[in-house]
């Protein structure tokens, strides 16, 4: 699904430039379930941004499946974007001014789809999330769960081999982080590869499998036994 | 190609800060009103340039005299050139089959009264021929005939403000008018097109004048309108034929500018009026586009702020696939949609405004202020080039926007 070797990116500061992917080597199958963990600066987010074509890495190889991810353009970059990529984000990253339903639709619009043929398929995937009833609310009509569920749905949409998710239980309480992540890894379950942005131990062992960044190398590399979280809801 | 969609994005953004949007376009229908408007009152002043010189024949000459400015043929400076019959009948010999109509002119200002009614007005003595020089259009009787030019009767025509003036309500036609204590009798009243002052004119016929005036045979000046058939060319060749032949009929040096003054009104005016139409031609446009400029301007200053204002969201956007074109497209055209349909709304109220007050402004010279239909279709496409300006930077600069501050949490 996911190849990366030798991946190296550096910020300009000023007159010196800071080195802040320093040789990675990735590699996620099919069906993974990845957490990436790491204090603020040691990467991780720009790893999860060079991931998800938001930015370019300087060297190094990214493949993703199968196909080589270099040199894109703006146009092509968004194209791989909406077909590949469904993103969630820590502060949902709704657009205020749409309605639930509209928001999911959004990516379908990118897409070309026909307007009817969208809003039953974005309607389909807010019945997933179970705001079928919310559909016309606004983002500020809905709580903090419910938006991030507005969020997965959007991410969904689109029908993505990968869903990249930046802290998607940061901005969220206990009890709905995990619904949230009980939700999310019933999508794993159903084989969406999904990776993901935390500093929070606990949401990182319900993952499959914990990638530890420092410095801009990855320190450990584990497989972990799933806590699931349908048992604190 | 029409894309329902994109139109739906685009009122949706529009709709979602209807303030903002009207107060962008503020600036641009202000502009495109006060075009509006200037360009109708530039149109209502040529409509009254037209007016006016539809109203004198264009043909027309007059000749005055004066006192010479040059000693010639032993002849004193300062002498006075006085014509009399005599020159009149020599002018319709020498160039009659060049002269349509010919008048002497002879002037001057009268107190005029009718019972308790008075008021000063010119009292011209002119021939029957004057009325179609100055195309005086008789209202109710006659103009002057030859019968009172023999006779010398003590007749005169008015001029429609002149009845209005002195008779009020009442006709003036077979009334006596006491002219500084002869009594003249009224035939005819007339309306002249060419203002107000022309319209205040009392004619007489100039043999009458001469008799009870001046009491010799002194014709004053010479109004005369030349054959129709003969181009502006050869009217004015004409008119140098006739100063050099009356010139030397008077002994009064070629040089001399002041003692014969031959002149075409209408050419010379119509030559200044039209230098004022290009003038008036060449400013509104600026003005008009300077204040358009401005419009353009703010509304580029707003979408810039907007794109701003929409950063994260464009931003979000391209994460979920927005190709740089799609973002490029939403805002060209939601400022080429403010642009286009304030600037109309500027439009609809300069019309608005020239019909409202159009018909009051005709005392300052302003005949019928409009806009043509096929400015209202250039207007159009210079709204929507100038929307598409003005959203031209900002688009450029959303079209820049990296999809990655939609990652940045806040």
């Amino acid at each position: 699904m996911l190849e990366i070797r030798k991946l190296h990116k550096s910020y300009p500061i000023g007159d010196r430039s800071l080195h802040v992917l320093k040789g990675i080597d990735l590699s996620v199958n099919d069906g993974e379930m990845v957490a990436i963990m790491g204090s603020s600066g040691s990467g991780k987010s720009t790893l999860l941004n060079i991931i998800g074509m938001l930015d370019e890495a300087d060297e190094g190889d990214y493949i993703l499946d199968g196909l080589p991810i270099k040199d894109l353009t703006e146009k092509k970059a968004a194209v791989y974007r909406n077909k590949f990529l469904g993103f969630i984000f820590q502060s949902f990253n709704l657009i205020n001014y749409k309605t639930a339903l509209e928001n999911v639709a959004l990516p379908l619009y990118y897409q070309g789809m026909k307007r009817t043929e969208r809003q039953e398929l974005a309607l389909f995937h807010l019945e997933k999330v179970g705001l079928t009833d919310w559909a016309k609310h606004l983002p500020k009509e809905l709580s903090g769960g419910q938006n991030q569920r507005v969020a997965i749905a959007r991410a969904l949409a689109a029908n993505p081999k990968l869903l990249l998710a930046d802290e998607p239980t940061g901005a969220l309480d206990t009890k709905t982080s995990h619904e949230i992540m009980a939700f999310i890894q019933q999508l794993n379950d159903e084989g969406k590869t999904i990776l993901m942005v935390t500093h929070e131990e606990d949401i990182a062992n319900m993952c499959k499998r914990i990638v530890r960044l420092r410095d801009g190398v990855i320190m450990e590399d584990t497989k972990v036994t799933q806590v699931r979280a349908e048992q604190y809801v | 190609m029409f894309d329902l969609d994109l139109w739906r994005e685009i009122f949706q953004s529009i709709n979602k800060n209807k303030t903002r949007a009207l107060l962008s376009g503020f600036t641009v229908a202000f502009a495109i009103m006060l075009f509006t408007i200037l360009f109708g009152i530039a149109n209502g002043l040529e409509n009254t340039f037209e007016k006016f010189f539809i109203r004198t024949a264009e043909n027309a000459i007059s000749i005055r005299f004066g006192s010479t400015s040059k000693p010639y043929k032993g002849l004193q400076i300062g002498r006075q050139v006085i014509p009399d019959s005599k020159d009149f009948g020599y002018i319709k010999k020498e160039f009659g089959d060049n002269i349509e109509y010919i008048s002497p002119r002879l002037s001057r200002n009268y107190q005029v009264k009718y019972k308790k009614e008075k008021g000063g007005y010119t009292i011209m003595g002119v021939s029957p021929d004057y009325q179609y020089i100055e195309k005086a259009e008789i209202k109710a009787g006659r103009f002057i005939s030859l019968k009172d030019i023999k006779g010398k009767d003590k007749v005169c025509v008015i001029g429609r403000l002149v009845e209005e003036d002195l008779f009020l309500k009442e006709s003036a036609i077979g009334k006596n008018l006491d002219l500084e204590g002869v009594v003249y009798k009224v035939v005819g009243v007339y309306s002249d097109g060419g203002g107000d002052s022309q319209e205040r004119v009392i004619y007489a016929p100039y043999t009458t004048i001469q008799r009870l005036y001046f009491g010799n045979d002194d014709i004053g000046d010479i109004t005369l309108t030349y054959n129709p058939k003969l181009s502006i060319d050869q009217g004015l060749a004409l008119i140098q034929e006739m100063t050099t032949k009356l010139k030397n009929r008077f002994d009064v040096s070629p040089n001399d500018q002041r003692a014969v003054r031959i002149g075409n009104r209408v050419l010379t005016e119509k030559q200044r009026l039209n230098n004022i139409s290009a003038g008036l031609g060449a400013l509104i446009p600026i003005i008009g586009f300077g204040t358009l400029i401005a419009g353009i301007l703010g509304i580029s200053n707003i979408m810039i702020f907007i794109v701003k204002e929409r950063t994260k969201e464009i931003g979000i956007r391209k994460a979920l696939g927005a190709s740089p074109k799609s973002i490029v497209s939403i805002i060209l055209l939601e400022s080429i949609l403010i642009t286009t349909i304030t600037g109309y709304m500027g439009l609809l109220i300069g019309v608005g405004i020239l019909e409202a007050i159009g018909s009051s402004l005709e005392r300052y010279f302003i005949t019928n202020p409009s806009v043509s239909s096929s400015l209202l279709f250039s207007a159009t496409i210079v709204l929507i080039i100038a929307g598409a300006i003005a959203g031209f930077l900002p688009a450029k600069k959303a079209s820049q926007i990296k999809p990655i501050i939609a990652l940045r949490n806040g």
